[in-house]
This record gives C-alpha cells, sequence and structure tokens, in this order.
C-alpha cells in the first residue's frame, strides 16, 4: 500500500472571486458611461463639487492628523534628542560615586530610554509567548471544530473580552492577579526554577514583569484570535475537502489545508498583536512596579515607555525632562507605525478578495 | 506492513485527539479569566454600588460616603464633545474612500492611514493632543480631553462607514442619478440612509472603545475633584478616576473603583451587544 505524506503536499491558494459589487472596474463601460453622463446632467454641479470637496477634505484630515502628531513629537522632543542624541537608546550612565549604571535620574538630569525599551520588549514578548498558542488554539476550535450552537456565544464573549478597558484590566490584576502571584504562582516559580536566574526572590510585592505579562497576554488574545480566524476562514473550502478527501484525520486537514495556507495571514495577525501591546498602558503602569531598571528577573520590577509616559509626564520637573518624555513618545509612535503597516499588509495578503467583516 | 500500518493509523488518531482536546483546553483557558473577570467585577461593584455613588461628589479621604457624580457627567460631556469631533469628519471619510475615491491611490492612501492612526497608542496620542491643544491654550481642559477622544474615533467610524457604504448596491444609486437628484443628495439621502443602521453601529462602537481610555486623557482632561462642566476646566472622567482610585492605598477609594468599574462595563457591553444585535439582524434592511 502506497504512503501518502501528506505533509509534502503543496496547495497554492486558489483566485478568490472578486466582489463585484465593490469595485467600478468590473461595471461595464456602458453602465459607466451613463452613470457619467447623468452625473453631468445635474444642474447642481457647484454643491456637488462643494460636497466633494468637503468629503476630500475630511479624508485628507486623517492624513493631516497623522503628520500633525508626528511632526509634534518630533518638535517638542528636539531638546532631548540634541542633548543625548542616539545615545538616548542605548547608553547608560555610570554614577561617579557607586560606580553603578543610572539610566533615569530627572534629578540629575540624565536620562535614557534603555530599561524602558527593555521593559517594553520583555514584557510584550512574554505576552506573546503565553498568547499565541492560546490564541490560535481558540481559532482553530471556533472555526473547524465548534458546535454550530457554541460558535456565536464563544465569539461574543471574545470580542468582549476586546472591548474592557484598559483600566479595568488593571484594576482586576492590581486586586486579584497579583496576589494570586504573589501568595501562589511566584513562590513555586522560585523554587522550580529559581536557579536559572529568570526567577529571583528579592520582590515580594507580586508586581513586576511577569504581571505585565499575563495582563498583556489576556488583553491582546481577542484581537490575535478574531484576526486569525478571519483568515482562517478566507481559505476555501475546496482546500479543506481535498485534504479529507485524501484520508486525513482532522487534525491533518487543519494543519496542512488550513493553517498551512494561512500562515502568512496567522503571522500578520499576531504582529498586529505585538503592536497593541508595545502601545498598552494603563494596565501594565498599574502592575509593572515602575521602577527604571534592567534585571533578568521576571519577577523584578520595571517600567515600559509607555508607563513612564503615563506616571511621569503631568508632573515632569524640567523641560528636559519632558523632551525625554517626548522622544521616548516618538519612539513607540515610529515602532508602532512600522509594526501595524507591516502587520496590516500580511493580513491584505491574505484576506484581499473576500468580502471583509466589521469590527 | 500491516501492523505498521495500523501503528501509524493509530498515531493518527491519537494526534487529531490530542489536538483537539488542546484546542478545546485553549478555549476554557480563555473563556476563564473573562469569567473570573466578570463575575468579580460584578460582585465587587454590586456590593460597592449605591445611590450616592451617582448622586455625590468626591469626599476627603477619611470620610466614608461620596460618588462619582462629577466623573459620570464629565465623561459624558467629553464623549460628547469627541464624538461631535470624530463622528462628522469620520462619516465624511468614509463617504470620500466609498463613494467619490474608489480604486484610486488617494483612498487607498487614507483608508491606510486611517488603519495605522489605530494602532497609535492612545498614549501618544495623549501627549500629542497635549502638544497640541493644552500647551497653546495654556492649561488643562474638557475640550482638549474631547479632541483626543474624537481623534481616536474616526478611524473606526470612518473604515466601518466605507464597508457599510461599498454594502449598497450600485442599482440603488443609479435608480437615484437617473430620477435627477443632485449627486450630493443621492449620497446622503439615498445611499447613507439605506446603510444608516450599520454606520451608526460603527460609531457606538467608536463610542464604546473611547469610553473606557484613560490614557490620552490624563494629560488633557486631567481629572478633577469637584463638580465642572465647563469646557475650558479640567473635567473629571470616570476611567482616569477609577485609575487614580485603584492606585490609592484606602479601602473607600478602591470600593468606588470597583462600583465605577462595573458602571463602565455595563455601558461598555450595551453598546457591544446593541451592536451585535443589530449586525445579525441584518444590516441593510429593506436595501435589496
Amino acid at each position: 500500500m502506497p504512503e501518502i505524506h501528506l505533509s509534502q503536499l503543496q496547495f497554492e491558494p486558489e483566485p478568490v472571486p472578486q466582489n463585484g459589487n465593490c469595485h467600478l472596474e468590473t461595471v461595464s463601460s456602458e453602465a459607466a458611461q451613463v452613470r457619467e453622463y447623468l452625473l453631468s446632467r445635474g444642474n447642481s454641479a457647484i454643491a456637488d463639487r462643494g460636497f466633494r470637496w468637503l468629503m476630500v477634505l475630511c479624508a485628507l484630515s486623517i492624513f493631516g492628523i497623522v503628520v500633525l502628531i508626528a511632526t509634534e513629537l518630533v518638535v517638542r522632543s528636539k531638546l532631548a534628542w540634541g542633548q543625548f542624541g542616539l545615545d538616548f537608546f542605548y547608553r547608560a550612565y555610570t554614577d561617579t560615586f557607586t560606580h553603578k549604571p543610572m539610566y533615569w535620574d530627572p534629578v540629575n538630569g540624565h536620562f535614557s530610554a534603555l530599561p524602558f525599551l527593555y521593559g517594553t520588549l520583555v514584557s510584550s514578548f512574554l505576552a506573546l509567548l503565553l498568547a499565541v498558542p492560546l490564541a490560535i488554539g481558540v481559532a482553530v476550535f471556533l472555526t473547524e471544530m465548534c458546535p454550530r450552537a457554541l460558535r456565536a456565544p464563544l465569539a461574543f464573549i471574545t470580542e468582549l473580552l476586546a472591548a474592557i478597558p484598559s483600566v479595568i484590566y488593571g484594576l482586576w490584576a492590581v486586586f486579584v492577579l497579583v496576589p494570586l502571584l504573589r501568595e501562589h504562582l511566584n513562590p513555586w516559580l522560585i523554587k522550580g526554577f529559581g536557579w536559572t536566574g529568570f526567577f529571583g526572590d528579592d520582590n515580594p510585592t507580586g508586581l513586576g514583569f511577569l504581571a505585565a505579562g499575563i495582563i498583556l497576554a489576556i488583553m491582546i488574545l481577542p484581537i490575535i484570535s478574531s484576526l486569525t480566524r478571519e483568515v482562517m476562514t478566507a481559505v476555501p473550502r475546496s482546500q479543506r475537502e481535498a485534504v479529507l478527501a485524501l484520508g486525513a484525520t482532522r487534525w491533518e486537514m487543519i494543519r496542512v489545508g488550513v493553517l498551512r495556507n494561512a500562515r502568512i495571514g496567522i503571522v500578520g495577525a499576531i504582529i498586529l498583536g505585538l503592536g497593541r501591546a508595545l502601545g498598552e498602558t494603563m494596565a501594565v503602569a498599574m502592575v509593572i512596579g515602575n521602577n527604571p531598571q534592567i534585571q533578568r528577573s521576571l519577577l523584578a520590577n520595571g517600567s515600559t515607555m509607555s508607563a513612564v509616559i503615563a506616571n511621569e509626564f503631568a508632573e515632569a520637573s524640567s523641560d528636559l525632562h519632558l523632551s525625554a518624555l517626548m522622544e521616548l513618545g516618538l519612539a513607540l509612535f515610529i515602532v508602532t507605525i512600522i509594526v501595524n503597516a507591516f502587520a496590516r499588509m500580511l493580513v491584505w495578503m491574505v484576506t484581499r478578495g473576500t468580502p471583509s467583516s466589521v469590527h | 506492513m500491516r501492523t505498521e500500518h495500523t501503528f501509524r493509523a493509530k498515531i493518527r488518531a491519537l494526534t487529531d485527539g490530542a489536538a483537539t482536546g488542546l484546542a478545546v483546553l485553549a478555549t476554557v483557558l480563555v473563556v476563564a479569566p473573562l469569567v473570573a473577570i466578570f463575575v468579580y467585577l460584578v460582585y465587587r461593584g454590586a456590593v460597592s454600588l449605591n445611590w450616592a455613588f451617582f448622586t455625590r461628589n468626591p469626599v476627603p479621604v477619611g470620610e466614608s460616603g461620596g460618588g462619582m457624580a462629577n466623573s459620570i457627567v464629565g465623561s459624558a460631556i467629553l464623549l460628547g464633545v469627541g464624538s461631535l469631533i470624530g463622528i462628522p469628519i469620520g462619516i465624511a471619510g468614509g463617504v470620500f474612500l466609498a463613494e467619490f475615491g474608489r480604486g484610486t491611490k488617494l483612498a487607498n492612501a487614507i483608508r491606510f492611514t486611517a488603519d495605522v492612526l489605530n494602532g497609535v497608542p492612545s498614549i501618544v496620542m495623549g501627549i500629542a493632543v497635549y502638544s497640541l491643544v493644552v500647551v497653546p491654550q495654556g492649561h488643562f481642559s474638557a475640550f482638549s480631553g474631547g479632541v483626543a477622544l474624537g481623534i481616536m474615533m474616526i478611524p473606526t467610524v470612518c473604515r466601518t462607514t466605507e464597508e457599510m457604504l461599498l454594502m449598497v448596491p450600485n442599482a440603488v444609486r443609479e435608480a437615484a442619478l437617473a430620477l435627477g437628484v443632485p449627486n450630493w443628495r443621492s449620497v446622503l439621502a439615498i445611499t447613507v440612509r439605506t446603510a444608516s443602521a450599520g454606520i451608526i453601529t460603527g460609531c457606538m462602537l467608536a463610542f464604546a472603545r473611547v469610553a473606557g481610555e484613560t490614557a490620552p486623557l490624563i494629560f488633557t482632561a486631567f481629572g478633577n475633584v469637584g463638580w465642572s462642566e465647563k469646557l475650558s476646566e479640567p473635567i473629571a472622567a470616570l476611567p482616569m478616576q477609577i485609575w487614580v482610585y485603584a492606585t490609592s492605598p484606602y479601602d473607600e477609594w478602591h470600593r468606588l473603583a470597583w462600583a465605577g468599574a462595573l458602571v463602565l462595563i455595563v455601558l461598555i457591553v450595551l453598546a457591544v451587544s446593541l451592536v451585535r444585535y443589530v449586525t445579525s439582524r441584518g444590516v441593510l434592511k429593506g436595501a435589496s
């Protein structure tokens, strides 16, 4: 009996028919001409033109807003940029008395983004590590396995998760998650894995990178899983049927027929989740401990770029301090734009051609 | 050969079962925290909520009682200003994308920019509006907070409006034009009207999203312990007050934070459920 190696089969996604309603190109040229004629015939050419320009203006204002945000951030962060240049992002200052690295010292006017970059990256990647397997699991369950009756309520619940405000996640984390970590999970981690150096026992508060990572994971789960679902449903049915017809089990069908075809879109969804995690502010600021230092231990207090802005901006002690915070904001702005643009492109590559859903 | 084959089949069946189990486990792990958050929130909030919460202003530390009436009014004012800015611009942008700019480079660029704007962290929006409005004005104000919220509403409103308008059949537009209706009237009275349920849905979605925003308000609306309804003065907001109370060391304030969180989440869940109800009933009733 010949062996069938499913994993060696390659599938090219078949072209998906365009939604004819949405594209002018598909309207026949005759109809377009009639439309053109009808549009030009009206005796309200001035009103039409005015209306059109008003709409264009409003649409262009979206451009304007992004440009304004960018220029304001650049202008206001000039002071810090002039003072520190690129050093801001990778260099620390050595304290002359204690010979320890100093990162963020508003009193003496030393500012370095290093601990905040570190905190943002560690908490975001921790969140991805926890959220991605779960999100993909949920998406697989909802699209391929779930009984029809359960699908709508479960999708609604994940939607609700996305609608809960950041500050309420923070509130819950402060009063439920952090005590839970402090009393149960952290001692266990320190006992079992303390030797790796990632779980130091010098922070008894329960706050820190791990708490921030967990709450971020809960917050980015819905976006990753709903986008993964979207790209998975965009995979044509014939792909699934073809793999099933070869005698594959359901999991093999999902792996070969669905996940493999949707992988680019799934990566896009994950990156979009990363973009969300990088900029998330309130919940993180409430549980990360707000201490600008770099420590290997995941249980140590830290801070992130967005958290330090939220905590210090209103009472910045000097112009330089304000400017340094602005520069952190600018860095966050640029990074999230790049991450989002990249992710949107990936998702768009997979879902184009299928009607998009509103969310 | 035969035994090897059955062995492989068994392995495959086992893998299939394991994968199914893992997917179910993942779903349970995702649903569990949500249920935990909701149950705990409703429990703590219901215990803390009373009539004074809606009718009284905060009292100084040490006194018991007091409420968040000023924050509720403040949130309403901020959201009102935000909607006045965000909804018209958002809808107009969506009308442009769907009616005038279809397939053009400009429309693609604007659509992309709207998506990018949607991804900009709210805290960055906060400091940008701070330097755009608060610094020239010279003081924190409710107006600047409303501007920040309004800007954050634009991309969501714009994109949903576009998607809803795209669902309106071309025949409807052509019928209007054939009757000699000017284009601007056909867009406003026919196309937008047909898609109005969907567009309202998009606005409510944007509204619910910014209703819980804290980060953009810290440096714009700033917060206010007393009653204020002036646009030119700092104003309190529900999510911001929850943040202040949650990070305080006082039990009485924690109680108020939970009550505020319950009120906020009930508002948001209502909005999201309404949206879901409307969209599931068919957005374009009577259009096709």
